[in-house]
């Protein structure tokens, strides 16, 4: 019977950390593979359009110390998916320079592979005239997608399969640090490769992806081992505190996804139709019949953002029932004389306001906006403008006109809002959006990647 | 008598998947009441609908997922994650309507 391969999953995304003492009893088990998967869409649009990471710098190097000299002592592959939280290529040089300074400083010596995600603007226009971009926004048709779109877009990337993960394998680098990436592929490339079964061990990488979350207690920052044979998988957490019971893990399947039973990623779909369950021992729980489905056709599914301005805001509540109770009147009242003051200016702005203790969390969503039960109103003023300067225009008339607006039955008349700082307006900086979201088809799964070799 | 929902379900939360859905899972505490609210059919598009203030067209799916006793909700987000107008960028605040729920069983 074949050897079980042996998976360490570190942590739920890079930087959230992990205790030594479960890395240390993840290592006991001699892995063949220390992965982790760095990235998430969670955090939104503006991350991958501005090129900056969304988990902290002295965060991320602490967990990659750890498994890099771990790894490199023991010559145990370390893999690193969607560095930087959203795998562009400043996400990567971040990263890469972490790496280097972990090399440096702990005197390592190795061969460091990157694989690049972020797609030329022109690769994406070509792929479009030639129909082979799909729209991923359900009731749109078609590609839904422009070349203006495209050009208007700061940056865009595409989730890497398992095969670039694999070329970098056989390519003979100790450490992979790879832009974006299906996050499943940064732990089942590798076993794939060697034969085990790709349902398996996506599987497997979908529930590792997120390391302790899928035991019970769950954590976002804890180790989680994964084995994979020949017809199963097993999970296995690391720190005694914690288990792994069926229902946990079949939950975590759950987790972030529309259908359960059916998961698409590159080149094809996960089905989890007939997987099984099973209590394995007291921690662990073992996994059959997950299957994987190649598709007809190999897609790559792009994610790109655009700026779409500069945001100011300002933080204030009030708590006096007869301004709450006129709140919606109140807001247009100010919108029309912010919009009558700067009307021969010529400005394009967006103006809002969320008021929380009503609508603030659920918007649209909220079943009970017309009947609020809050005594206090917090409210948020947002202004989105071309630039700085011009959003700063806009959210400071608005919040002075709403501190002194006269609406009717008004007892207060020194002023209508409770500030909680000075300044009261904050510069929240560039606004993006997503802009793309949509399947590429491709002929090679691993073209669009590009890998280059390090020595350090 | 009316049953709450919390008193079934221990684990009741919403997430976006990806930046154009918003999924509530509902994951009971055992399989009899599961079982009790899947056979009673407590959890349909007319109940969400009314519970999100949205129309049925924007239900993208309701699936019950055995193996983790669970009941899956899916449905379309107001905005696509981080659009302008956006309160819950990781749309992990949703879930909340479903917490007051009752029903006869």
């Amino acid at each position: 019977m074949k050897e079980e391969f042996r998976i360490l999953s570190t942590t739920a995304i890079l930087g959230y950390g992990f205790p030594v003492a479960s890395f240390e009893e993840g290592m006991k088990r001699d892995p063949h593979l220390i992965a982790v998967d760095a990235g998430s869409t969670d955090p939104g649009p503006y991350y991958l359009g501005a090129g900056v990471s969304f988990t902290d710098r002295d965060a991320v190097k602490r967990d990659l110390e750890l498994m890099i000299k771990a790894g490199v002592e023991r010559g145990i592959p370390v893999v690193i998916g969607t560095a930087g939280g959203s795998g562009g290529q400043p996400h990567l040089e971040w990263n890469k320079q972490i790496i280097e300074e972990i090399a440096k400083e702990q005197n390592l010596h190795f061969k460091l592979a990157l694989i690049h995600a972020e797609i030329p603007h022109e690769d994406v226009k070509k792929a479009l005239k030639e129909g082979r971009i799909h729209a991923l926004e359900p009731g749109v048709e078609g590609a839904g997608l422009t070349e203006e779109d495209i050009d208007a877009t700061s940056r865009i990337v595409a989730q890497m399969g398992i095969d670039p993960f694999i070329a970098a394998h056989k390519g003979g680098a100790q450490v992979i640090l790879a832009g974006r990436a299906y996050d499943p592929a940064v732990f089942s490339a590798l076993a794939v490769e060697q034969g085990y079964d790709m349902g398996l061990a996506t599987h497997l990488g979908k529930i590792l992806e997120c390391a302790a979350i899928c035991a019970t207690p769950g954590s976002g920052s804890d180790c989680m081992f994964g084995y994979i044979g020949e017809d199963y998988f097993r999970v296995e957490p690391l720190s005694a505190a914690r288990k792994c019971t069926t229902v946990s893990v079949a939950a975590h399947t759950l987790y972030e996804k529309t259908n359960p039973y059916i998961l698409p990623g590159p080149g094809g779909h996960l089905d989890l139709t007939n997987t099984s369950f099973e209590q394995d021992t007291e921690t662990t729980v073992k996994v059959r019949g997950s299957k994987f489905v190649p598709g007809d056709q190999y897609a790559i599914k792009l994610e790109g953002a655009k700026r779409i301005g500069f945001r100011t805001v300002s933080i204030a509540g009030t708590r006096d029932p007869v301004m709450m109770s006129q709140i919606d009147h109140i807001i247009q009242a100010v919108k029309d004389r912010v919009a009558d003051n700067f009307s021969s200016k010529n400005l394009k702005y967006y103006l809002n306001f969320t008021v929380y203790g009503r609508d603030g969390v659920m918007a649209a969503l909220e079943p009970l906006r017309n009947e609020p039960q809050a005594h206090e109103f917090g409210i948020v003023i947002e202004a989105v403008a071309d630039t700085q300067a011009q959003a700063d225009t806009i959210c400071a008339f608005a919040r002075s006109t709403m501190l002194h607006y006269g609406y009717e039955g008004r007892r207060a008349t020194a002023g209508n809002l409770a500030f909680p700082y000075s300044p009261s307006d904050f510069h929240a900086g560039e606004v993006y959006v997503f802009s793309v979201y949509h399947l590429m088809d491709v002929t090679d799964p691993a073209a669009p990647f590009a890998i280059d070799y390090v020595q350090l | 008598m009316k049953t709450k929902l919390t008193d079934l379900a221990g684990i009741i939360r919403s997430k976006n998947s990806g930046p154009y859905e918003l999924t509530m899972d509902i994951i009971f505490n055992d399989y009899e009441g599961f079982e009790q609210v899947r056979g009673a059919k407590v959890i349909n598009e007319e109940l969400v609908s009314k519970l999100y203030n949205i129309t049925p067209d924007q239900i993208v799916g309701i699936v019950e997922f055995e193996p983790a006793k669970a009941i899956k909700i899916t449905i379309r987000r107001p905005l696509c994650s981080g659009d302008l107008g956006e309160t819950d960028v990781y749309g992990a605040q949703q879930h909340a309507p479903l917490l007051g729920l009752e029903f006869d069983l």
